[in-house]
Order: structure tokens, then C-alpha cells, then sequence
């Protein structure tokens, strides 16, 4: 694969060089941009959860000094619905699944109805945004408030407000997986179930740049420039173009500069960039958008919203024999752009987990609610899959009084290297849970713990330990599979490779970084191929005018799917390049290798081309090999034969404050198989974010919808608790690596498995930490302190 | 987001702000540090058409003693509380309050007189300046006038300062020897604010006994409070486990406990109550007892 050179970069901590930029201020940031003549868009959105719009007025706020235009949705026309990008509708032949949807309209600027607080019914453009924010305050809506209904389990109740006329009962779909006849059995048979409502609750993304847009369109050219927050650019411009404004795909440009953070919520397709598209084509004048905070929290796809009734069957002696889930998803007032896929298809096909399970069913009832719509966030299904397993193993373990560790390692699926059929579709690409659980009980001293426990809790004193032996599925993923399955889109990457006649070399990826590195591990990656300094080498993202057709990043499939699109590339490049080489040696191509940044003669050092060599001669090919086209780019488009699925064991050590049911984390272990890892500190970074985001979700985050009126009441971080850097502890991380054999890097994908591990380890501490009053179980996430507590009194209350 | 538009005055004497305040009325507010006024501002939950800037007045901020009284002015910082050496040594309490009060970025601008004429029901200086038993010297177009701190805090965010009045000082009595102060609090994950937060004086005689004790509560109610309840139970006794257990279960009465996110009222009460006894139990070893 890679040849030798002096220094193999592949495995060592570069430090990131996108870092410079960024922590001196000198980011390019959507927001940043200043474009002449540019105007500026405040948007007018609903106060209510569920109204009926009766009229808007907008002519005082046309009025108001430096306003440009106010637009609503009926000015839109000839402008259709935000699309939704996955029909469960056309999963066909997967065995077990129903299949339907309620593919419900999602106009850009409603006009009839008003579904959740914060939907956008018009648009005010001004010549400063103090103008626009202003006359927005202008903008009269004559609203009939409607019930609302905003909880999960509430959606379908009898009388709850009808938020489509399609979607009766407010039910998006009704989907399932599994064998039902084979795990029905397995309960009747089994000597002990168990079974535990669990609420999965509904987060915000909280980016720390909030979503922004600027569109400009060039009458001279009939060009549109879209600059905007996207984790993928062409996805962007594909949806924008062919779906929803119907405008050539070939004169829009999408831009995604750089980008501070997106965790899914900056996969979709929005309003807010459609509107300032549209409306930018309609006056001519660059307008620009940036999110408010309140904004944000209110329109960005949030994440989670699960309600699960979990069933677990074991025999005596603790193997399990089967898992039957039946979640309610939420999925807020609308479609987003990948939502129905989320709570499907990637969540119940990771209901094995790293066990061997007898019999698995799953059933899943999507609703509408008068809330902001959910989509893919940090794991996107599958954090909610792994919650539900790793809880189940716990209180099954407690239920049989065995030890938790040991009920894992029972189970676990034994090592295997090619591949693992679960009962719930997917086939795991390579795995060694048990190697994981080991490495972490040597860094964790477990037997130590339970000592400690014993000794903490004869002073009254609250200790517990969580673990989490996880499983997840990313490097998303082999384009005809998604297909059966509903997606609209293939989940290929492109990677080209272009080599200028200087030697250098610069890639374009369909990846796009916004955070995650590249720029650097990528580099990287180059660099070990072509044995040049990472300083020859430019990494291009974002730009749909400079890059071949790519999906962007997300579901942890950069490196694995992005990197393997370039490396196909490199490949052919050295290909390419020994015919050149092996012509100017007189040589023959199949006598030719790359090593050290030479195309030399196997084995003869002596004989070779340096690489800028070759890349002067295919630009001036003076001397060159007959039939051979001049130039030294290649573009590959690399579509995964599978998923891969990165695995590891987590402990999490609490305290809780017994008088307060304050969790207080004390230590935090993170054993992670990530397969092979192209820059460690940087997937240690991942590791880290992940970790915090999901400890986030056990303890502090929650959004959190008003029953009656259906007002957002966490609507910024002033009540929306996020992790801070005082409230975690420094982690322990360590790796095994099992690379994959899916992809030649033998990368798996790092991204996302930080937040779907901490979640059930810091929930399964906390209960070990109350055990001793005979708790088994805490329903609902996050464990505020008053939670915690009143569990407490309720099973004092109990003995 | 984007405040309404609004006139900046920034006046250089007290005089000055004070005819200010007098002319423009229901239209201005005073801006001291702005860690409370502009985020509303931002969110157009307030719209002056005037904002009264304090920050250039001479003569407001400073922390001194007059005899044994501590004068703060109305304009020092959290960070010059926090940080006072006079503090640290005559009224620790009032030091350990300011540093747990937001973050070093609020603590570097917010001011005290701003923080106490605001009187957000979750801010934490209201507790610990009930239980000093501070008084306020508020300044306007007829001189100057006392108001004691009991006197101080009329409901949810509402004071005893006049419209046309400036808060320009705080003036903080000597506690006798053998006296000790803590503050603790239970803070909102998100906001660091006071879901409770108690502040506990006591002075303790020769032989342990409780002389004089003063409890503020601020978080859970509309406004903060004495707990007069739980003094009642600590004065004229050894304040041991048991007495300091019993008086602390006094703590909610009187607060008007309001549920929210945080919690029920049946869980802040019971905060209440835990953060009396802690509160307690520490001004008990600060006073020199146990």
C-alpha cells in the first residue's frame, strides 16, 4: 500500500494545520464574508406551536427605512417543498420490514400553517441587519392559534391536535426489523425477562457557529454563489437546484467555507438558505442570513426524542435469548432531510450489539409533533440503539444478580475477522469485543472499585461504576444497500488527485471538514503515498465549483470513504506514473515500483525517476510514451462495499450526593476500536468531544417543550445545560485496533463513538452508585439531580 | 441579535445622571455593567430609548472602612469584591460570594450596586447581604436617604430604590468577634445562577453558643428572604448536629418556592433545607466552633 519513506506519517500525531488559522482569528467563517452592495435578512417566525395563518400585512414593515423587499410563502411561486431524502416507502426485500410514509410538505415559508415555534413565515431584506431585525417587528401576522401537541407519546393520542391532513394520527411511518415469530418464542421460553421504559430525550446540536447563509446571484452571468454553513455542498446544491427551486444545477455554486462544527445539524437542507437563494434571484442583491442563538436552538434539526419499551429475555445462567424493542421516534413538525432513515434503519439494525442474541424484533412508529424537526445528530441512531442495549444488559444482569462485566463477556460475539450476520440485517466487518473489555479491566482496576464501593458505602457515601460495551455502524455506506432501503442518494465519495507540473500536488474531497481535521489527515495520507512533505500538498474542500460530486461528512465516513476515494486516486497516479517513468528508463511498466518518491525499477534504487520528474514530463511531454495522454490527475468516485463498525468498552466511575442526587463524575475510561488510525491525536480529540457530548446527554442536555402551550422553555444555554470543561474529568483513552477489511486503509471511522458509548456507561454508573436501595433503573435522561433524587426517596419509600 | 435603537448618555458626575434620570423617566434605565441590562437588551425583552451609563462617574466604585463599617461603592466590580484584600480580612463572605458569581468574564464588568438594584431572584449577593444586615444608600434630586436591607427587596426583581434614584453605596456592619459567614449554592447547570444559595452569619460566645445569626435564601422564591424561621431555631443555643439539623428544616418557610425546569417545589424546598444546614455547619467552624 503505502511505500516506506523516511518518516511514515500515517499513525503519527501531526498537529492539525488548520489550527493556526483558526485559533488566531483568522477563519473564513460565512459570516465573515463582505460582498458589495450586500443585504441583509431577518426572518418572521411563528410565536406559536400550532397556528393557522389568517393574513399577513406587510406593508409597514415595507415601509420601514433601508427595507428592500418582505416576501411570504406566497410570493414563492413555482417554488416546491424541502425535500425529504430517504422514502421508506421503497425499502424493498429486506425481510421483516413494513414500510410507509406520510411524505408530508415542507414549503420554505409556510403559508397556510404554522407547525412549531420558530417556523419561518417571512422574510424582511434591508440594507443593514439593525433595518432588517427592525421592520421584521413590522411584519403583522394574523395568527389563529391551533392545539398543540408536543410530546412524544402524546402525538397519536386520540384528540391531539392533526399537524398534516396526510398524516392521520400524526404517524409519519410505521416501520419494523427482526424475526417477531422467533423472539415471541424466545420470551415464552426464557426463565427471566425484563423490561424497562426508556426515554432517549430530544438535544440540541449546539454548534458552536450557528447556521448562516449568504446568496448571491450574478444577472451578468445568471449565477448563483451560495455560501453557506453545509457539511455537504453538493447535497446543497443537488436539493436546492433539482427539488426545490428548479434552477440548472450547472450555474449554481456552493461554497461551505470554513465551518465551526456541525454534528449533523448542518447536513440539511433548510429554509433559510432556499429563501435567500430564491429571493436573491428575485432582487438581484447578495443577501446574507446568520442564525441568532435563540434561532438556532429553534430551527436546527434537533437530535434523539425516543420513547422505547424495552424487553430483554435470558436464561438463568445469563445468556440472552432475545431483545424486543418498540420505540415511539419524534420527529417533529416536519420531514428533514434524512429523518425517516434516523430512527429506522440506523437504529434497529444495531440492536445486536457486540452479543450473541437468540431472537431480535423491533418496531418503530414515527410522529409528528408541533416541535422543530429531528434529524441526524452524533450518531444519528445510533446512540439511541446502543442506550437501549446497554441498559437492558444491565438491569438484565441485575435481575439475575450477576456481575455486569460478566454478564457482557458471556455474550460477547467471539473475535472473527471477516464478517458477522446480526439478526437485524447488517454484517459486522470485522470485531474483537472481547480484547476491548480486557484492555479497559487492565486500565481499570476493577476488582480495586468494588472494594472502594463497599468501604464508600458503609460511609454512606454513593460511588458507582458504569459500563458501555458498544458497537456502531459508520462509514456510510454502500449506495445500492441504501438504496433498497429508501435513500434518494448514493453514499459514494469522490476524491481527485491533481498533480501540477511543479511536483506539488493538490486533492479535492467530497469530504467536508468542519472540525474534524482533514487538511491534515488527509495530507497525511498523501504524503506517505507519494513520499512528499505534507508542505507540497493542498487539500481542497467545500467547494462545489472546484470538486467533483461528493456526499460530504457525516456518519464518521471521511476517512474511510473520503480517504479511500483518494487513495483509489493515488493509485492510479503511480500507475500513470511508472508508464512515464519506465519510458524515460527504457524500462518495462511492470518492472516499475514507487518507493521514497521515486518510480524506480523493483529492487534497483538506482534506476529511477523522482517523482517531480514525472510530473514536469506529463505536462511537457517532450519524451513520453506513445498513446499516452499528457497530465497527472486522476478523480476516483469510491463507493464502500459495507458499513464498518468501530467497537470498545467504556467505564465511567459517579458520585452521587445523596442529600441533593447531584452526579458528580469522578473517572472517565474510553477503550476504542477504531480500526487503523491515520492521526491519533486527532481521533483522541474525537474521542474526547464525543465523550463530552454524551455524558451531556446522560446529565445535563434536554430540550425541553412546554405540554401546554408548546413553547421551547430551554431556548438557550441560559437553560439548555451544556457540558462545560469543569464539570468532566480528564479521560483515559486508549485503542486496539481491528482494521477493517472493507476498506484498504483498514480506517473504520472515529467520529461519532465517544457519544454513543458515554451516554449508557455514565447512566449504568449512576444506577450501580443507588443500588444499594435497590434501584435498577432511571426511565428518563438527563439525570438532573432532582431526578436522581426522587428515585432515591421513591425506593427508600419502597423498602 | 440586535437591541432596539436607543440614545447612550454617559454622564460624568452624579449630579449629571441624575437629571438625566429625572428628565427622561419611564424611558431610561442605568446601565452599570451590563451583564443583565444588555442580554435583555439583545433579546428585546428591555427597550430603553435611553440608556444612563454609570461607568464614567467618578466616585462610585471603591471598597473602605469607616470605622468599623465596610463602604462599598455602588459601581465596584465583582472582580474588586473578589478580590479586596479588606475584604478578604474584615468580611470574607462578601469576597467568597462575588468569586462564585458567574464567571471571570461577568465577575470583571457586573458591579454590586447594579447586581442588588437588578435583585434577579436567583442572583447570589441578595442572600449574603440579608444575612450582614447591610444597609443602602440610595442618592437622588433631594439628597440622600438609608434604606436598611430588610427593607430592600419588595418582590420579583423589584427594590426599594426610587425611579429617580441612584444606588451609590453599600455599607456593611461589623460583625462582632467570634463571628463566621458562609455561602454556599446549589447552581443551575446552565446558568451557574442560584437554584438555591444560602448565606448563614453567626456569632458564637466563649462558650459556643449562638449569639446572633442571620440567614439569607435567594434562588427559590421571587425574591430573596431572611429565613427568620431557622434563626429563631440557632440563637441562644450550642449550635451542634442536632440544633443546627432542626433549625435548617425551617428554611423554606416564607419562600415562595416557584417549580420550574430545576426543579419542583418539593425539591427546592428540600434544597433549601440542605443548603441552610451546610451553610450553617460552615459559618459554625468559621466562627471558631466545633
Amino acid at each position: 500500500m503505502a511505500p516506506a519513506t523516511a518518516e511514515r506519517l500515517f499513525g503519527k500525531s501531526i498537529k492539525r494545520r488548520e489550527d493556526p488559522r483558526f485559533i488566531t482569528g483568522r477563519g473564513s467563517y460565512v459570516d465573515d464574508l463582505k460582498i458589495p452592495g450586500m443585504t441583509y435578512a431577518a426572518f418572521v417566525r411563528s410565536p406559536h406551536a400550532h397556528a393557522r395563518i389568517r393574513r399577513i400585512d406587510t406593508a409597514a414593515a415595507k415601509a420601514h427605512p433601508g427595507v428592500v423587499a418582505v416576501f411570504t410563502g406566497s410570493d414563492m411561486k413555482g417554488v416546491n417543498s424541502l425535500p425529504c431524502g430517504w422514502d421508506l416507502r421503497k425499502a424493498k426485500n429486506v425481510p421483516g420490514v413494513v414500510q410507509d410514509l406520510a411524505m408530508v410538505p415542507h414549503m420554505p415559508l409556510t403559508s397556510d400553517v404554522a407547525r412549531h415555534v420558530g417556523d419561518p413565515v417571512a422574510v424582511v431584506i434591508a440594507d443593514s441587519q439593525e433595518a432588517a431585525t427592525d421592520a421584521a417587528e413590522k411584519v403583522r401576522v394574523d395568527w389563529e392559534p391551533l392545539p398543540s401537541v408536543t410530546a412524544t407519546e402524546k402525538a397519536s393520542a386520540s384528540g391531539a391536535a392533526t399537524i398534516h391532513a396526510d398524516a392521520p394520527g400524526n404517524v409519519a411511518f410505521k416501520w419494523a426489523l427482526g424475526d417477531a415469530a422467533a423472539t415471541d418464542a424466545a420470551f415464552k421460553n426464557a426463565a427471566v425477562t425484563v423490561k424497562k421504559r426508556i426515554v432517549n430525550q430530544r438535544l440540541v446540536a449546539n454548534a458552536m457557529e450557528p447556521r448562516a447563509c449568504v446568496a448571491r446571484f450574478d444577472p451578468a452571468t445568471g449565477e448563483l454563489t451560495l455560501w453557506v454553513t453545509s457539511q455537504n455542498p453538493h447535497v446543497h446544491r443537488l436539493l436546492m437546484c433539482a427539488f426545490v427551486l428548479g434552477i440548472p444545477e450547472h450555474k449554481v455554486r456552493v461554497i461551505a467555507p470554513d465551518v465551526g462544527g456541525g454534528f449533523g445539524s448542518k447536513i440539511f437542507l433548510y429554509n433559510e438558505e432556499v429563501v435567500c437563494s430564491w429571493a436573491s434571484r428575485q432582487l438581484q442583491r447578495p443577501i446574507r442570513w446568520t442564525a441568532s442563538r435563540r434561532e438556532a436552538y429553534q430551527t436546527d434539526a434537533h437530535g434523539r426524542d425516543h420513547v422505547t419499551e424495552g424487553e430483554l429475555a435470558l436464561s438463568r445462567d445469563g445468556k440472552i435469548l432475545g431483545l424486543r424493542v418498540k420505540t415511539v421516534a419524534n420527529l417533529g413538525a416536519y420531514l428533514s432531510t434524512f429523518a425517516p432513515a434516523v430512527p429506522t434503519f440506523l437504529y434497529g439494525t444495531l440492536l445486536n450489539g457486540v452479543y450473541t442474541i437468540g431472537a431480535i424484533h423491533v418496531e418503530v412508529t414515527g410522529v409528528f409533533t408541533n416541535t422543530t424537526a429531528v434529524d441526524a445528530y452524533r450518531g444519528a441512531g445510533r446512540p439511541e440503539a446502543c442506550y437501549v442495549v446497554e441498559r437492558m444488559v444491565d438491569a438484565g444482569a441485575r435481575a439475575l444478580n450477576m456481575d455486569v462485566a460478566d454478564l457482557r463477556r458471556k455474550n460477547f460475539i467471539p473475535k472473527f475477522a471477516g464478517a458477522f450476520q446480526t439478526l437485524v440485517a447488517v454484517t459486522y466487518d470485522s470485531g474483537n469485543y472481547a480484547a476491548a473489555l480486557d484492555k479497559l479491566l487492565q486500565i481499570f482496576d476493577y476488582k480495586k472499585f468494588r472494594t472502594e464501593q463497599a468501604e464508600a458505602r458503609k460511609q454512606g457515601k454513593l460511588l458507582g461504576v458504569g459500563f458501555s460495551t458498544y458497537i456502531e455502524a459508520c462509514s456510510i455506506a454502500p449506495s445500492k444497500v441504501v438504496g433498497a432501503l429508501g435513500a434518494g442518494a448514493g453514499l459514494y465519495e469522490s476524491g481527485k488527485v491533481r498533480v501540477h507540473p511543479t511536483g506539488m500536488v493538490t486533492v479535492y474531497t467530497g469530504s467536508h471538514s468542519h472540525g474534524q481535521g482533514h487538511e491534515t489527515t488527509f495530507a497525511q495520507l498523501v504524503a506517505d503515498n507519494l513520499g512528499i512533505p505534507m508542505e507540497q500538498i493542498e487539500i481542497v474542500h467545500g467547494d462545489t465549483g472546484a470538486i467533483p460530486f461528493g456526499m460530504g461528512t457525516y456518519g464518521s465516513r471521511s476517512a474511510s470513504v473520503g480517504g479511500t476515494a483518494i487513495q483509489m486516486s493515488l493509485d492510479k497516479i503511480k500507475e500513470k506514473g511508472k508508464r512515464i517513468a519506465a519510458h524515460l528508463l527504457e524500462a518495462s511498466p511492470k518492472d516499475m515500483e514507487y518507493a521514497n518518491g521515486q518510480f524506480q525499477v523493483k529492487g534497483v534504487p538506482s534506476k529511477a525517476v523522482p517523482f517531480g520528474a514525472v510530473a514536469l514530463t506529463a505536462y511537457i511531454p517532450h519524451n513520453y510514451p506513445e498513446g499516452l495522454e499528457p497530465g497527472l490527475e486522476e478523480t476516483s468516485f469510491y463507493d464502500p462495499s459495507n458499513f464498518c463498525f468501530p467497537f470498545g468498552a467504556h467505564a465511567c466511575v459517579v458520585e452521587v450526593d445523596a442529600d441533593t442526587g447531584k452526579v458528580k463524575l469522578l473517572r472517565y475510561v474510553a477503550v476504542d476500536d477504531v480500526g487503523n488510525v491515520i492521526n491519533p491525536m486527532i481521533v483522541d480529540g474525537m474521542v474526547h468531544g464525543g465523550i463530552a457530548q454524551g455524558v451531556g446527554q446522560a446529565l445535563w442536555e434536554g430540550a425541553v417543550y412546554d405540554g401546554e402551550s408548546g413553547q421551547l422553555m430551554t431556548g438557550s444555554m441560559m437553560d439548555y445545560a451544556m457540558p462545560k470543561a469543569d464539570m468532566l474529568p480528564n479521560y483515559e483513552t486508549d485503542r486496539t485496533v481491528t482494521p477493517t477489511p472493507v476498506n484498504p486503509l483498514g480506517v473504520k471511522g472515529a467520529g461519532e463513538t465517544g457519544t454513543i458509548a458515554a451516554t449508557p456507561a455514565v447512566v449504568n454508573a449512576v444506577v450501580d452508585a443507588l443500588a444499594p436501595f435497590g434501584v435498577d433503573h432511571i426511565e428518563t435522561m438527563p439525570l438532573t439531580a432532582e431526578r436522581v433524587w426522587k428515585t432515591i426517596q421513591a425506593a427508600k419509600a419502597r423498602r | 441579535m440586535y437591541p432596539a435603537a436607543f440614545e447612550y448618555h454617559a454622564p460624568t458626575s452624579v449630579r449629571d445622571a441624575l437629571g438625566l434620570l429625572g428628565r427622561l423617566g419611564d424611558d431610561a434605565k442605568l446601565l452599570a455593567g451590563g451583564h443583565s441590562l444588555i442580554p435583555m437588551m439583545k433579546l428585546r425583552l428591555a427597550q430603553p430609548k435611553h440608556v444612563i451609563d454609570l461607568r464614567k462617574v467618578p466616585g462610585l466604585t471603591g471598597i473602605k472602612e469607616d470605622g468599623g463599617t465596610i463602604v462599598i461603592g455602588g459601581m465596584t466590580t465583582h472582580w474588586q469584591m473578589e478580590s479586596s484584600p479588606v475584604l478578604k480580612s474584615k468580611c470574607p463572605i462578601l469576597a467568597e460570594t462575588a468569586a462564585m458569581i458567574g464567571d471571570p468574564a461577568v465577575r470583571n464588568l457586573g458591579t454590586i450596586g447594579g447586581s442588588l438594584a437588578h435583585a434577579d431572584p436567583a442572583a447570589d449577593q441578595p442572600a449574603t447581604v440579608l444575612a450582614l444586615g447591610v444597609e443602602f444608600v440610595c442618592e437622588g434630586p433631594k439628597g440622600r436617604r438609608t434604606v436598611k436591607v430588610d427593607d430592600w427587596f419588595k418582590g420579583l426583581m423589584s427594590t426599594a430604590v426610587g425611579e429617580d434614584e441612584i444606588l451609590v453605596e453599600m455599607r456593611v456592619p461589623a460583625w462582632p468577634a467570634g463571628s463566621g459567614g458562609a455561602y454556599l449554592k446549589f447552581p443551575h447547570p446552565a446558568s451557574r445562577f442560584a437554584v438555591v444559595g444560602v448565606a448563614a452569619m453567626v456569632t458564637l460566645d466563649k462558650e459556643g453558643k449562638c449569639t446572633k445569626a442571620s440567614v439569607g435564601i435567594t434562588g427559590a422564591g421571587t425574591k430573596a428572604i431572611r429565613a427568620k424561621g431557622v434563626e429563631a431555631g440557632l440563637v441562644g443555643k450550642k449550635l451542634d448536629v442536632a440544633t443546627i439539623e432542626a433549625a435548617a428544616q425551617k428554611a423554606a418557610e416564607g419562600v415562595d418556592v416557584q417549580a420550574d425546569l430545576q426543579g419542583s417545589v418539593e425539591y427546592k424546598s428540600h434544597l433549601c433545607r440542605v443548603f441552610a444546614k451546610r451553610a450553617i455547619t460552615e459559618a459554625v467552624k468559621r466562627a471558631g466552633g466545633k
